[in-house]
């Protein structure tokens, strides 16, 4: 079609055609008679009004409001617990180490906060923690990391991109791993204790892989030197970011979940889209159907209390959740759904209405009246 | 031009000053030297080397400057500047928001593709350039002696080029010699101006008498003339002689490039002007740039998307600010330093992000917008060209358009202002009758045989509709004659000029011969007159040979004789013969040249001469032709003639061989078109010029030839003769009259013949020495009347036979006036008026101009469109009304105001008082809309011209009227008359007034405007008005070249309209505010986002989303849709008028909905981006797992919201959609997948992959457009069903089937107030409110201000004129009263003595005459008037009168009205005297 008006506004030049006499075409200029070129296609004509689009509301309440109920039921029956720790509050058995703590301090503040479970988790649960307030989703923030480098790639490693500025060089040395996200890592540790009814302190087991994407771990991240084992060599050259206490290749004692796979540090690495986040921490998988994975009762949390939060007003939250094919709990959708269809309900039956007074004068018989 | 003024500096120094003394001369005038006498001084030397050569260049860039050029032209646009700052903005690394190449991509795709576009473009340019360039010509070169073939782009100026039979002309070249014996050389100039008649062009005078070649190498002349210009009618300058004599050259003597050389076998020229400074060249402007309405209104919205793109900056900017400032020293973790490691203030980062913020939000000026709206139109345009309805088969043509990017305006048009002649009728002139010496003859036979062209064609379109096989000669021959009488009365509009056939072949033929169709070549007769005329030339012819003088013959005989003489030979038509085209074979006369100098004149009446003129000249003016008669034969007798028969013997043989050169006319269909042998063909240049020759033929009297001095006219018994043409004056639209200077062969006396427009002709220049000839006069004026009521076209034919003396003066100030320098054109017209005085009328011709099919139809529904429709025409006031009348402009119902006045005083009373007539009339109806239109500029703001057309009233003002009604004091009133009237029509205006008109018009009234037009007075018209329309019909293609769209008929004008003006507006208004929708809630949703990422300047939407979603994710469908959506079926359009409405209000684009489309975008954003929000509210999602959605579901939504506003669905817009979803998710699933490291930030490696496993995706994207698409879709339902828009009524039509849609249709034609019509419609309130009002004025009359309360009051303190009377009581009265001559006026005054002096009494007579017609003026009289309406109206017109009455303001009412002026008219005498006197003070 710009074939066509390059054509057109070519003879709109105005030049002087040249053709010799007699050299006339005789072909006729008649347009073909093509639906397509007619504006004859067939086509569907859908009228708007309150009579053909009453249907629509029915239905579509019919089935929002089934699938609302589903959804809020599956809601409910996820079980969450959340603890805040921030300690804000004086009261709280973290109030001493957040006053007292800043990035450069070098002993860690531990405090220990009992609580009780209510109800049982029957299933494997996710232990997460939340962070508030923390823009993780800054555009500058967002931008600070070199995807290079985490992938393993030795140039990288030690040139680090200049996205990863002022977080690229400490001491003349490229940080590994470089940039603003890496450099403020999340770094408290949780520890779960059940509090026996007879008075014993049983740790949870708490499982630090399959919490972060499959692909992420098996892809994205890699750590430098092909499958070099020692990760201390691979890393050789590099300084550790400047908030970190110890370096990369120190995260964890498994192999594989060191260096740039471990998965603590992927999971952060995940920018998390809202001020309000929670990242998963740990997994509590379920060990056999007959026990549930928490029973009700008293536990205690051991928090290594390393991160200040304080410079920007922010809660950090420790949250055990089980979760159902929907993800974890959240009535919104099924509220939502519920209301959605309800409204659409309800305008249908305004359209009714609508449509029985009124409707008759849109007919046809209007047109002559 | 410039290059010769930079000539001086490049010539060595010692020049310079000899070249600055001449400078000054230079300047005006262009010299131009032989080449040949500088060959061996080459270049330097060489006095035209300044002037440009003949290679054309029409590309815009080379190799090398394409690049830069083309992007200089690009950014000249302002969006492309603004979208490559921001790209280059990203490169700033502070600001930067987006990977500075990624960002750089969608300008660099727009550029290129324009880029790439306009370089395809130039090579095509380059390649004709080269073809054109590269063609031969024969150029004298002095080294051989000979003409040698040469490239076109080698030619200079001052080049002698030999130019043969066919040849395309390469330059502007001053014609020195030809083959021809006359001198002559005939071109076709259908390249320059379409007119495919043949033109005669004149070797230069003094060239003329060489009898052997024209040799180049004698040539040693100098020629001085006028610098390059465009004007294809005009060219000025001498020769130079060596021997200093100097000669004039003329538009005559120039041959132009890009015409072609016809039926002359050789010519030879010096080139005057070469390549680009030739006229042909100067004149080609490319084409127009028109920007649309609706394209003004977007860029206004372009600008306010800039405002909130400002306002969403600032705030975001002033945002970050706070949200940094709250943190106060506490630098947060996330709170990244600039790279240098600084810090930065919350002020100066706020001021950073503002600028990133403009980055980011930049989608919201659409970027594709501009490139989307461009190809949208070209589809339109390509459909309109597509549209079979809009091809005329008989020219095998189909519309035009020639400005591509205004098509949307077509729905949008407010006031059509149309021409007459050609546009609203065929141009295709038919002689009806005629009258001489003041005797009608009334050519019924001629009356007849049209009727049978008329039956024909519809006797034959039935049949190709009905039967197609069925064997059409046989049923059109067998049925005719029964068919006659059914038909002449059942098929009353089927107009058209003959069968398709005939039609066809005409239109084959006129290829080759302008205005010549079958219908005006067979005119039967009239036998009266007939006779007549053999009688009359028999007796001359006996009285010549008995040397009596003619004078005896009797003065009627003489005049019928005179009268044909004239039809022959006062006008321009060149006589061609189709076999032979060079039929033309003459003896010279031995006075070659009309007369040019006084010495020449007086040498050629010497006595000696005088006395023997008459035998001589006479008898040496024969002619032979091979279809001639050869008893002619008998009267050769001198010996001239005999040389003329060796002559023509001579020229048998090289006639012999040319004629096989030269094109064979193509054999036409065999049986119909039998062409006998011989048969002459006339080339005119007007249509009525050729109706009048054939006229004349068809008595006998044919023109055979045609030269430069001489005119030669076959006439019964009396042979050839020859009448020299001393003088032509031709037409001009000022003195509307031609005129010919001849010698009479048989008198020998000089005579003028002068045909022209009647009225001026009457009025101004008749002698009347005795009583015969004034009655002559009476008569004839009566039966011009008769024929103007019948709607034929008028001309009057004269003559006035000059005494040598007056000859020998008009002939000196005559010379002097064409020798004049300055101001040529002014004194050549003085000298015109000068002989035109005086005249004897012979008689006047009735010329019929059909009207074009489907006119009145095309009319009366363009009319209900609510389409204003004025037509301005050259025409007589008489004939424009009847045609007005009769293609249904003017209603007889309907009252007619008539404005004609001779002063601007009488104008501006006669204006006021139409104002107040119209105020006092229609009061009831809409007291405060005169009101306040008495002041148009205050109304002007808002552009609602429509209720004010709510009258049935028609104006008809005339040129002179005109005139003063469009002065700067008058032109508001005037147009307030005038947009209160249904129909204005605008007689015997010229090109200039008619585009005054139209500007006036639309510049006041801020209303769309349409021109349509098809010849070259309607050019300005055209290119003043917002949409120009040419007819491409008969005259030639000058107003197609100024046209923005170029009809083949007038009646394609409703579907054009109606159907494609409807869609193209609709569809582009839907695409635009679709657009900006799209656009804003896109970039709503990273707005809102901002509130949660600290104001950052974050996108949770992948920048690839991000930029290429508007490029490609979202923009097929919309360009389907706009290219095809149509709200209401082709027929519902056409059949429904009044829908076209909905484009003149601009119903689908207002202002308040381009808001109202941006706050339905924030919704829906809002929606969009919180349903996520919350569903993924404080959980494990990352910033782009959970802006991948978003973007998804605003996909969905965008596309579903146009599912909506998409009203019919075709497979490609379900094809669209679907492929637009299946591009976003295969882009998707590649890019996630493709590259684990790259696309920093977002790195987005399998987030569409895992999103698609998640049901909580599903379960968004079901609900969150449905949420989104809510309201509207409630709204949407709620409108159909509640207010409907007569749009959505006209859908509901189209659903239903055909047949009820039939009835229904049926129904709401005859009650036009139905619910479709937006506004209260024509009918139903109007209908009543004339009834009511009138009742209302005759009760309150008498009682004066009784009954008419506090509205009245009002009206007449708002419309009293200045000079009306002060008390009320007066007042009111002077408002009944509505024009003060108005009693002056009434019928059949023409014949009462003129009045002398003051003002003239209202007698008893006169009312009594009143209250008559008031009597009668009821139903029947209204019904009578009705089917009879030229006669009524020819009663009333009120005649001029005398030219020293001061106040000629002449008006006449019409039927159902006149009860209500009598009424008026009845009252108080002295009030009209009073009025009157006033008048005339105003005056005096």
């Amino acid at each position: 079609m710009i074939g066509a008006m390059m054509a057109s506004s070519y003879n709109e030049d105005g030049h002087i055609t040249v053709s010799g006499p007699g050299g006339g075409t005789l072909r006729s200029k008649k347009p073909e008679n093509t639906a397509f070129k007619q504006q004859r296609l067939p086509a569907w004509q859908p009228i708007l009004t309150a009579g053909t689009v009453l249907p629509a509301f029915f239905i579509i309440g019919l089935i929002f409001i089934p699938i609302g109920i589903g959804l809020y039921v599956t809601s409910n029956n996820i079980k969450e617990f959340e603890i805040d720790y921030t300690g804000e509050d004086v009261s709280s058995p973290c109030f001493n180490c957040s006053q007292s703590f800043s990035w450069n301090s070098t002993r860690p503040c531990t405090c220990v906060i009992p609580f009780y479970l209510e109800q049982p988790y029957e299933s494997s649960v996710f232990m997460y923690y939340g962070l508030s307030n923390f823009y993780q989703n800054h555009r500058r923030y967002v931008k600070s990391r070199d995807d290079s480098q985490l992938n393993g790639d030795m140039e990288s490693l030690l040139k680090p991109s200049k996205e990863c500025e002022p977080y690229a060089m400490n001491e003349n040395k490229p940080i590994a791993p470089c940039g603003a996200i890496a450099n403020s890592m999340f770094n408290d540790t949780f520890e779960l204790f059940y509090n026996d009814p007879n008075g014993t302190k049983v740790q949870i087991p708490l499982s630090n892989t399959g919490i972060a994407w499959w692909t992420d771990k098996h892809v994205k991240f890699r750590n430098p030197g092909l499958n070099n084992p020692n990760l201390t060599a691979a890393f050789q050259g590099t300084t550790k970011p400047v908030n970190w206490r110890r370096p990369v290749y120190e995260l964890d004692s498994a192999p594989d979940n060191n260096g740039f796979i471990n998965e603590d540090f992927i999971v952060w690495m995940r920018t998390a889209a809202l001020p309000t986040f929670r990242k998963l921490y740990r997994i509590i998988n379920k060990t056999s159907n007959m026990v549930p994975t928490l029973p009700r009762g008293n536990y205690t949390l051991e928090v290594v209390y390393n991160y200040p939060v304080r410079s920007f007003d922010g809660r950090k939250r420790m949250i055990l959740s089980t979760i159902s094919w929907m993800g974890g709990k959240n009535p919104f959708l099924g509220i939502a759904y519920i209301t959605v269809g309800s409204v659409c309900f309800f305008l249908g039956v305004v359209l009714l209405i609508i449509h029985h007074k009124c409707g008759n004068r849109s007919n046809s018989a209007d047109i002559s009246n | 031009m410039a290059r010769e003024s930079e000539d001086p500096a490049m010539t060595k120094a010692s020049k310079v000053k000899r070249q600055r003394k001449k400078k000054p001369k230079e300047n005006k005038t262009r010299t131009v030297h032989a080449n040949i006498l500088y060959d061996n001084a080459k270049g330097e030397e060489n006095p035209n080397r300044h002037y440009a050569n003949n290679e054309i260049k029409t590309t815009k860039y080379t190799l090398l400057s394409f690049l830069p050029k083309n992007l200089f032209e690009q950014f000249h646009r302002f969006a492309n500047v603004y979208f490559v700052f921001i790209a280059l903005l990203n490169f700033v690394p502070v600001v930067n928001a987006f990977q500075p190449e990624l960002a750089l991509a969608p300008v660099v795709f727009i550029l290129s593709v324009t880029a790439i576009k306009d370089l395809w473009e130039d090579y095509r340019r380059h390649r004709s350039d080269q073809e054109i360039n590269h063609m031969d010509c024969l150029v004298y070169s002095r080294a051989e002696r000979r003409y040698v073939e040469k490239y076109w782009k080698e030619l200079r100026v001052g080049d002698f080029i030999r130019l043969r039979c066919n040849e395309i002309l390469p330059a502007d070249v001053l014609l020195l010699s030809s083959s021809d014996p006359d001198r002559l050389c005939h071109i076709e100039t259908a390249t320059l101006d379409g007119e495919t008649n043949l033109k005669q062009r004149q070797v230069v005078r003094s060239f003329y008498d060489l009898d052997c070649d024209f040799n180049p190498l004698k040539y040693n002349s100098i020629i001085e003339c006028e610098k390059p210009n465009n004007d294809l009618n005009r060219f000025r300058g001498y020769i130079i002689h060596r021997s200093g004599r100097r000669d004039a050259l003329y538009k005559e003597n120039l041959l132009l490039r890009g015409c072609t050389i016809r039926n002359t076998e050789e010519a030879v020229g010096i080139v005057i002007y070469a390549g680009h400074e030739t006229k042909a060249m100067l004149n080609n402007n490319g084409p127009r740039y028109k920007r649309s309405k609706l394209e003004r209104q977007m860029n206004v919205d372009v600008f306010w998307c800039v405002i909130i793109l400002l306002v969403m900056c600032l705030f975001a900017a002033v945002g970050h600010g706070l949200w940094m400032f709250q943190y106060g020293d506490k630098r947060p973790v996330f709170d990244v330093l600039s790279p240098e490691g600084t810090d930065l203030s919350p002020i100066m980062s706020a001021i950073y992000l503002f600028l990133t913020m403009i980055i980011v939000f930049q989608v919201l000026i659409p970027i594709s917008l501009f490139v989307s709206i461009e190809i949208v139109k070209i589809c339109q345009v390509y459909f309109i060209h597509q549209d079979m309805e809009l091809y005329d088969e008989e020219t095998d043509s189909h519309l035009q358009c020639r400005a591509l990017n205004i098509t949307e305006d077509l729905g949008q048009m407010q006031y059509i202002f149309s021409d007459k002649t050609g546009t609203l009728t065929e141009n295709k002139m038919v002689f009806r009758r005629c009258t001489v010496a003041g005797v009608e003859y009334s050519h019924d036979a001629n009356a007849r045989r049209l009727a049978m062209y008329q039956e024909m064609d519809s006797e034959e379109e039935e049949c190709t509709s009905h039967g197609g096989t069925l064997p059409r000669r046989d049923s059109v021959t067998s049925h005719q004659s029964a068919r006659v009488v059914l038909r002449s009365q059942s098929t009353k509009s089927h107009r058209r000029t003959g069968s398709r056939a005939e039609a066809k072949r005409a239109s084959i033929l006129s290829k080759h011969t302008a205005f010549s169709s079958p219908m005006e070549k067979d005119i039967t007769p009239d036998p009266q007159l007939l006779d007549k005329v053999n009688d009359c030339s028999s007796q001359m012819d006996f009285m010549r040979f008995h040397s009596q003088p003619t004078s005896q013959l009797p003065s009627d005989l003489a005049d019928i004789i005179d009268f044909f003489i004239a039809l022959t030979i006062c006008n321009t038509v060149v006589v061609s013969s189709p076999n032979q085209p060079r039929q033309k074979v003459r003896m010279r006369f031995e006075m070659k040249s009309p007369v040019k100098t006084i010495e020449t004149f007086i040498r050629r009446f010497t006595p000696s001469r005088l006395t023997s003129g008459s035998n001589n000249s006479s008898s040496s003016s024969l002619i032979t032709n091979r279809s001639s008669n050869k008893g002619c034969s008998s009267l050769l007798s001198s010996p001239s003639a005999e040389s003329t028969l060796t002559k023509l013997d001579e020229e048998q043989t090289p006639r012999g061989l040319e004629h096989a050169f030269s094109p064979v006319p193509p054999c036409y269909d065999g049986k119909g078109w039998n062409l006998e042998e011989g048969e002459l063909r006339y080339e005119a240049e007007s249509p009525d010029e050729a109706a009048l020759v054939y006229a004349a033929r068809a008595y006998k009297c044919s023109l055979v030839g045609r030269l430069p001095d001489q005119v030669t006219v076959e006439l019964p018994h009396l042979g050839k003769l020859s009448f020299e043409l001393l003088h032509t004056l031709g037409f001009d639209s000022t003195r509307k009259r031609m005129s010919v200077v001849v010698r009479h062969p048989l008198t020998d006396q000089i005579t003028v013949y002068t045909k022209g427009a009647d009225s001026e002709e009457i009025q101004s220049s008749f002698f009347c020495p005795w009583k015969r000839q004034k009655k002559i006069v009476n008569r004839t004026q009566n039966y011009l009347n008769l024929y103007a009521a019948d709607g034929l076209r008028t001309l009057c034919i004269a003559k006035k036979i000059l005494s040598k003396e007056q000859y020998a003066c008009w002939l000196q100030r005559h010379l002097e006036a064409e020798t004049a320098i300055q101001g040529r054109e002014e004194l050549l017209f003085e000298s015109a008026l000068r002989l035109e005085t005086n005249l004897h009328l012979l008689g006047a011709t009735g010329i019929e101009d059909r009207l074009q099919d489907g006119v009145p139809e095309t009319i009366a529904s363009l009319r209900k469109a609510g389409l204003q429709i004025w037509v301005l025409t050259g025409d007589k006031q008489e004939t424009a009304v009847n045609i007005a009348y009769a293609c249904k402009l003017l209603d007889p119902e309907e009252e007619i105001l008539t404005l004609n006045a001779d002063s601007q005083e009488a104008c501006a009373l006669l204006l006021e008082e139409s104002l107040h007539y119209i105020q006092a009339k229609f009061l009831c109806s809409s007291t405060e809309q005169i009101y306040s239109s008495s002041s148009p500029s205050s109304h002007s703001s808002s552009h609602t011209a429509a209720p004010f057309t709510v009258h049935r009233l028609g104006l008809v003002i005339d040129g002179r009227t005109l005139a003063y009604a469009l002065d700067k004091s008058l032109e508001d009133k005037f147009l307030a008359v005038a947009r209160s009237c249904r129909s204005v029509l605008c007689c015997r205006s010229t090109p200039l007034q008619k585009s005054m008109v139209v500007k006036l018009v639309r510049n006041k009234l801020k209303v769309m405007t349409l021109a349509i037009g098809d010849g070259a007075n309607d050019v300005s018209m055209i290119q003043v008005a917002d949409v120009g329309v040419g007819i491409s019909g008969q005259e030639g293609m000058q107003a197609v070249m100024a046209s923005d769209f170029a009809l083949p008929r007038f009646r394609y004008l409703q579907k054009l309209l109606l159907v494609h003006g409807h869609w193209c507006y609709s569809r582009l208004a839907n695409m635009i505010l679709y657009f900006f929708y799209k656009n804003a809630m896109f970039v709503a949703l990273i707005f809102w986002y901002q509130f949660y990422c600290g104001f950052s300047g974050s996108a949770m939407i992948d920048q690839w989303y991000l930029i290429f979603f508007n490029l490609m994710f979202s923009a097929f469908p919309q360009l389907i849709t706009g290219t095809l959506d149509k709200d209401v079926s082709a027929e519902t359009l056409q059949q429904l008028p009044q829908l076209y409405v909905n484009g003149q209000n601009s119903e689908e684009y207002k202002p308040y909905m381009f808001w109202m489309n941006m706050i339905d975008a924030f919704y829906q954003s809002l929606v969009c981006f919180f349903i996520p929000y919350f569903a993924y509210a404080d959980s494990d999602v990352d910033l782009f797992t959970w802006g991948t959605p978003i973007t998804t579901l605003a996909l969905f939504t965008i596309l579903v919201h146009l599912g909506i506003e998409t009203k019919t669905w075709t497979w490609m817009n379900w094809l669209s959609i679907a492929f637009s979803i299946a591009l976003f998710f295969t882009v998707a699933l590649c890019y996630n997948a493709s590259c684990p490291t790259c696309y920093t930030p977002s790195n987005p490696y399998w987030t569409m992959q895992r999103l698609l496993q998640d049901p909580l995706f599903y379960l968004l994207c079901v609900i969150t457009p449905l949420v989104a698409l809510l309201p509207r879709y409630f709204y949407r339902a709620c409108q159909g069903t509640l207010f409907p828009s007569p749009v959505q009524v006209g859908r509901q039509l189209d659903k239903l089937p055909a047949e009820t849609r039939r009835n229904i249709l049926s129904l709401s034609r005859v009650k036009v107030g139905s619910p479709l019509s937006p506004k209260p419609p024509f009918l139903s309130l109007t209908k009543p409110s004339p009834e009511v009002c009138n009742k209302k004025d005759q009760r309150s009359f008498p009682g004066s201000k009784t009954s008419q309360g506090p509205v009245l009051q009002t009206v007449q303190q708002s419309g009293r004129s200045p000079l009306g009377p002060t008390d009320t009581e007066r007042g009111l009265s002077d408002l009944y009263t509505l024009l003060p001559t108005e009693i002056d006026t009434l019928p059949y005054t023409k014949d009462a003595p003129p009045l002398s002096g003051g003002p003239h009494p209202p007698s008893s007579q006169d009312s009594e005459c009143l209250d008559k017609t008031l009597e009668a003026a009821d139903l029947s009289l209204s019904s009578w008037i009705t089917s009879t309406p030229l006669l009524t109206q020819t009663d009333s017109v009120q005649l001029k009168l005398p030219p020293d009455g001061d106040s000629q303001c002449v008006t006449y009412t019409r039927s159902s009205e006149e009860g209500l002026k009598s009424d008026h008219s009845v009252h108080p005498a002295q009030r009209t005297e009073q009025a009157a006197d006033q008048s005339l003070h105003t005056i005096l």
